[in-house]
C-alpha cells in the first residue's frame, strides 16, 4: 500500500486526517451554518432501538430508501440458553418478534437467533464484510464506534436518527474536532488493549472526548490484531467520543477479503486503491494530541460506577477525603457507596461472586483464547458463578472447533449461546442486588448488569484470573 | 407522540446536579423492552425514585418542566428512551455544564432544549432551582431569565433553534428539499465506489436463512 499512498502525494489539497477524508467523501450538501448532510452507507439495526423508528416511518407514510443497506439482528434481549423454550412469551419475545415483523414488512435482511451468522451487531458487521474501510456506518447503539477499527466512520445514533436513515439514507451532522491518540511501547505480558483503553478513559474522563473524533495511531496500534483494534474503538464512546478510528492496513484487508459482503473480485482493485488513501496525511492537524506509553501499563480494573473510575490492579480503592473538588468527591462517595467499597482496600482484596466473559468489547475469538489460556487445567473458585457468552455464533463455532468450550466447561464455566447477555442484563442473565462481578464488558454504570449489581471492568485474562481466585487479582502474578 | 414546538417556557426547575448521570441511571435497561414512547415517564430515574424522596417526586419540583443537571449528564448508551421518559414526565428543557453527545442530539428530536452553561451561570440557575423559584427560558432571545430578572445568555445551533421553534419535521424537510441532491450523490458514488452497492448476488448469501415464527 505504500506505493499507492505516494501516488496520491501530488494531491493539491491541504493535508487531511483520516476522519476528514471519509467525511468529505460522504457530504451530500453543506449548509450555511457549517453542518453537512452526510450520506450513510451501512446501517445495523437491533431490536431495542428500532421499534419506534419503524413505527415512525410507517406513521409518516414513508418507505425505506435503500433496504439493502440495512441488516437487522436481535442481540440485546435474546436468551443465551434454553433457546428452544426461553423466548416464547413476555416483553423480550415481543420485542424480538417485532424486529422480525418489521424487517419482513420493509424488506431488509434479518438474521434470526438460531442462524449461524447470529450475534451482537458489532461482532457480526465485521464478520459479514458489511463493515468496510471508508464507509459511513451507523446503528442505534453507542458502541457503533467499534467499526472504526476498519477505517470506517461509524457512530451511534438515537432511534429518531435511525428513522431518518431508513427514509432518507442521510443524517445532518456537524463535523467533529479531531483528536489523535498515539500509542507506543510493547504491552507487557498479561496487559492488553483493554488496559490501554481503560487507562485512556481514566486519563481524559467520560466527557473528555465529547465533540471529538478520535484516531488511534502509533506502532502499538499497527501491531494490534483487528480484534484488539475493535476493542479499542468500541470503548471510545466511554471517553465521550462517538467516533474512534484506525487507518486500514494489510491486517484490515486480510480480515475483509473473502467475507460474504466484501467487494466482488472485479471491484477489489479499485477498492484497494481507494482504501490505500485512508490514512491521515503527514502534517494533518489535530485539535488535541494524546500520547500513551503502553509499555508502562499494568492491568486495569474499574472500582467505581463510571469507566473513568479505573486504576491499575496494584492500586487501592481511592479515598474521597483526599479529593479537594467537592463535586468530584461527592461523585466518588456515591460510587463507593454503590459498590460497597471502603477507601484504602487493596483492589486485589475485593472478592467477587460472578464472572462474565463476553460482549461486543471482548467477546471475540482472540478474547476467548486469551481467557482460556489463563484457566486451562484450573478450576473456578468455590462460590463463583462464571459464564462465557461468545459475541457471535461464528465465534462460538470457531472456539468449539479449537476446543475452547471444553477448557471453559472443564474449569466450571457455563458455555452459552451468543448475545449481549450480562453486558446489559435485558435477558435472564443478570446480577442480583449486591452481587459483584468481574466483567469483560464496557460499562460499570449503576444497575447496568442488573439492579443493585456491582461491576468491575477488566480484560478477559483478568476476568479469567478473578474466576479462579474468587477475587480481583493481578494476572501477571499467576493465579495460585 | 406529537410534541409541541419550544418557544418560551416559564416553569419550576428541578435541581439534580450529581455528576455523570448516565442514561442507564436516567432510564434503566430493563425497561427498554417497552416499545411505546407514552408512559415511559414512570421509569424515569427508576432506581433513584424507588428509594423515595427523589427531587422529581417532591413538591414543588414534581411539576418541574426544567431539569438542572450536573456535568456529563446523559453519557453512555444512545437510548432515546432517556429523552422520551423526560418528555413523558413533563421536562422540556435540561440545563447543565456538559452532556453526552448522543443524548444531546436526541433531545432536539423530541423538542427538548438542552442548554450548556459555564459553571458560574449554571450555579445561579441551580440556586433558583433549589429555592423552587420559577425560571423563564426564552429561546428566540436565547436567554434564561432568573426570578430576580437577571438574564443569562445561551448558545444554540441555528438550524436546531429553528427546528425547535417551528416543531420542524427534519426528515420531511430533507425528503422535500434534498431528494435530488441525495440521488445525485448516489449516482456519483456508485460510479466511483461501486463496491459499496451490494448486488443481489452478494445479498443472496442470506437466502439460506430459515425464519421461524418465534425468531
Ligand atoms: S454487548 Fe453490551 S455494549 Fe455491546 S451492543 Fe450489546 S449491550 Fe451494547
Amino acid at each position: 500500500m505504500a506505493n499507492l499512498q505516494e501516488q496520491h502525494s501530488s494531491d493539491p489539497r491541504p493535508p487531511r486526517t483520516l476522519y476528514d477524508k471519509v467525511w468529505d467523501a460522504h457530504v451530500v450538501k453543506s449548509y450555511a451554518d457549517g453542518t453537512d448532510l452526510l450520506y450513510i452507507d451501512r446501517h445495523l439495526v437491533q431490536e431495542v432501538s428500532s421499534p419506534q423508528a419503524f413505527a415512525g416511518l410507517v406513521a409518516a407514510g414513508r418507505v425505506m430508501r435503500r433496504p439493502e443497506l440495512h441488516i437487522a439482528v436481535a442481540d440485546h434481549a435474546v436468551p443465551t440458553r434454553n433457546r428452544h423454550v426461553a423466548l416464547r412469551e413476555g416483553l423480550a419475545a415481543a420485542q424480538v418478534a417485532r424486529l422480525h415483523q418489521n424487517t419482513r414488512r420493509h424488506g431488509i435482511p434479518h438474521i434470526p437467533m438460531r442462524d449461524r451468522r447470529h450475534g451482537i451487531v458489532h461482532v457480526i458487521g465485521p464478520e459479514l464484510g458489511f463493515t468496510l474501510p471508508g464507509v459511513t456506518l451507523v446503528c442505534g447503539d453507542s458502541h457503533t464506534s467499534t467499526h472504526g477499527a476498519f477505517g470506517a466512520l461509524s457512530f451511534g445514533i438515537g432511534a429518531s436518527e435511525c428513522e431518518c436513515v431508513f427514509s432518507a439514507q442521510v443524517l445532518r451532522q456537524r463535523r467533529q474536532k479531531r483528536m489523535r491518540v498515539t500509542i507506543t511501547g510493547s504491552l507487557q505480558p498479561g496487559v492488553t488493549v483493554k488496559d490501554i483503553i481503560l487507562s485512556l478513559i481514566a486519563l481524559v474522563g467520560v466527557g473528555g472526548g465529547v465533540g471529538h473524533a478520535i484516531e488511534y495511531a502509533g506502532p502499538t496500534v499497527r501491531a494490534m490484531s483487528m480484534e484488539a483494534r475493535m476493542t479499542l474503538c468500541n470503548m471510545t464512546i466511554e471517553a465521550g467520543a462517538r467516533v474512534g478510528m484506525v487507518a486500514p492496513d494489510d491486517k484490515t484487508l486480510d480480515w475483509v477479503r473473502g467475507r460474504p459482503l466484501a467487494p466482488l473480485p472485479q471491484d477489489e482493485p479499485a477498492a484497494l486503491r481507494d482504501w490505500a488513501t485512508l490514512c491521515s496525511d503527514p502534517g494533518a492537524l489535530f485539535d488535541r494530541e494524546i500520547a500513551i506509553d503502553a509499555g508502562a501499563l499494568a492491568p486495569h480494573v474499574s472500582w467505581g460506577t463510571t469507566p473513568e473510575e479505573s486504576l491499575p490492579v496494584t492500586a487501592r480503592v481511592p479515598d474521597p477525603a483526599a479529593v479537594a473538588d467537592p463535586a468530584r468527591r461527592a461523585r466518588m462517595e456515591r460510587s463507593l457507596a454503590y459498590m460497597g467499597l471502603t477507601p484504602g482496600t487493596a483492589l486485589t482484596d475485593i472478592a467477587i461472586d460472578r464472572v462474565f466473559i463476553g460482549s461486543c468489547t471482548n467477546g471475540r475469538l482472540e478474547d476467548l483464547r486469551r481467557a482460556a489460556g489463563v484457566i486451562r487445567g484450573r478450576h473456578v473458585a468455590a462460590g463463583v458463578a462464571a459464564i462465557v457468552v461468545p459475541g457471535s455464533a461464528q465465534v462460538r463455532a470457531a472456539a468449539e472447533a479449537e476446543g475452547l468450550d471444553r477448557i471453559f466447561t472443564d474449569a466450571g464455566f457455563e458455555w452459552r449461546e451468543a448475545g449481549c447477555s450480562m453486558c446489559v442484563a435485558m435477558n435472564d442473565d443478570r446480577l442480583t442486588e449486591g452481587e459483584r462481578c468481574a466483567s469483560t464488558s464496557n460499562r460499570n454504570f449503576e444497575g447496568r448488569q442488573g439492579k443493585g449489581g456491582r461491576t468491575h471492568l477488566m480484560s478477559p485474562e483478568m476476568a479469567a484470573a478473578a474466576a479462579l481466585t474468587g477475587r480481583l487479582c493481578d494476572v501477571r502474578e499467576g493465579t495460585a | 407522540m406529537t410534541i409541541a414546538p419550544f418557544v418560551r417556557l416559564t416553569a419550576i426547575a428541578a435541581p439534580f446536579a450529581e455528576a455523570q448521570i448516565d442514561t442507564d441511571v436516567i432510564f434503566p435497561a430493563r425497561f427498554l423492552l417497552l416499545m411505546e414512547k407514552a408512559g415511559l415517564g414512570r421509569h424515569l430515574f427508576h432506581e433513584r425514585r424507588a428509594r423515595g424522596g427523589f427531587v422529581l417526586d417532591v413538591p414543588p419540583w414534581d411539576k418541574a418542566q426544567i431539569l438542572v443537571t450536573g456535568p456529563d449528564f446523559g453519557t453512555g448508551s444512545s437510548r432515546e428512551q432517556a429523552v422520551w421518559s423526560l418528555v413523558d414526565f413533563g421536562i422540556r428543557c435540561v440545563i447543565g455544564t456538559s452532556f453526552g453527545e448522543i443524548f444531546f442530539a436526541n433531545c432536539f428530536r423530541s423538542c427538548v432544549l438542552p442548554i450548556v452553561l459555564p459553571a458560574a451561570d449554571h450555579a445561579c440557575v441551580l440556586a433558583d432551582a433549589e429555592a423552587g423559584r420559577p425560571l423563564t427560558v426564552d429561546l428566540p432571545a436565547q436567554r434564561i431569565v432568573l426570578a430576580d430578572a437577571t438574564t443569562i445568555a445561551f448558545d444554540v445551533e441555528p438550524h436546531r433553534k429553528a427546528a425547535l421553534l417551528e416543531g420542524l419535521d427534519e426528515i420531511g424537510a430533507i425528503l422535500r428539499d434534498d431528494a435530488q441532491d441525495i440521488a445525485a450523490f448516489e449516482a456519483a458514488q456508485k460510479a466511483a465506489r461501486p463496491w459499496l452497492y451490494l448486488t443481489p448476488g452478494q445479498l443472496a448469501c442470506f437466502d439460506d436463512i430459515k425464519e421461524s415464527e418465534d425468531d
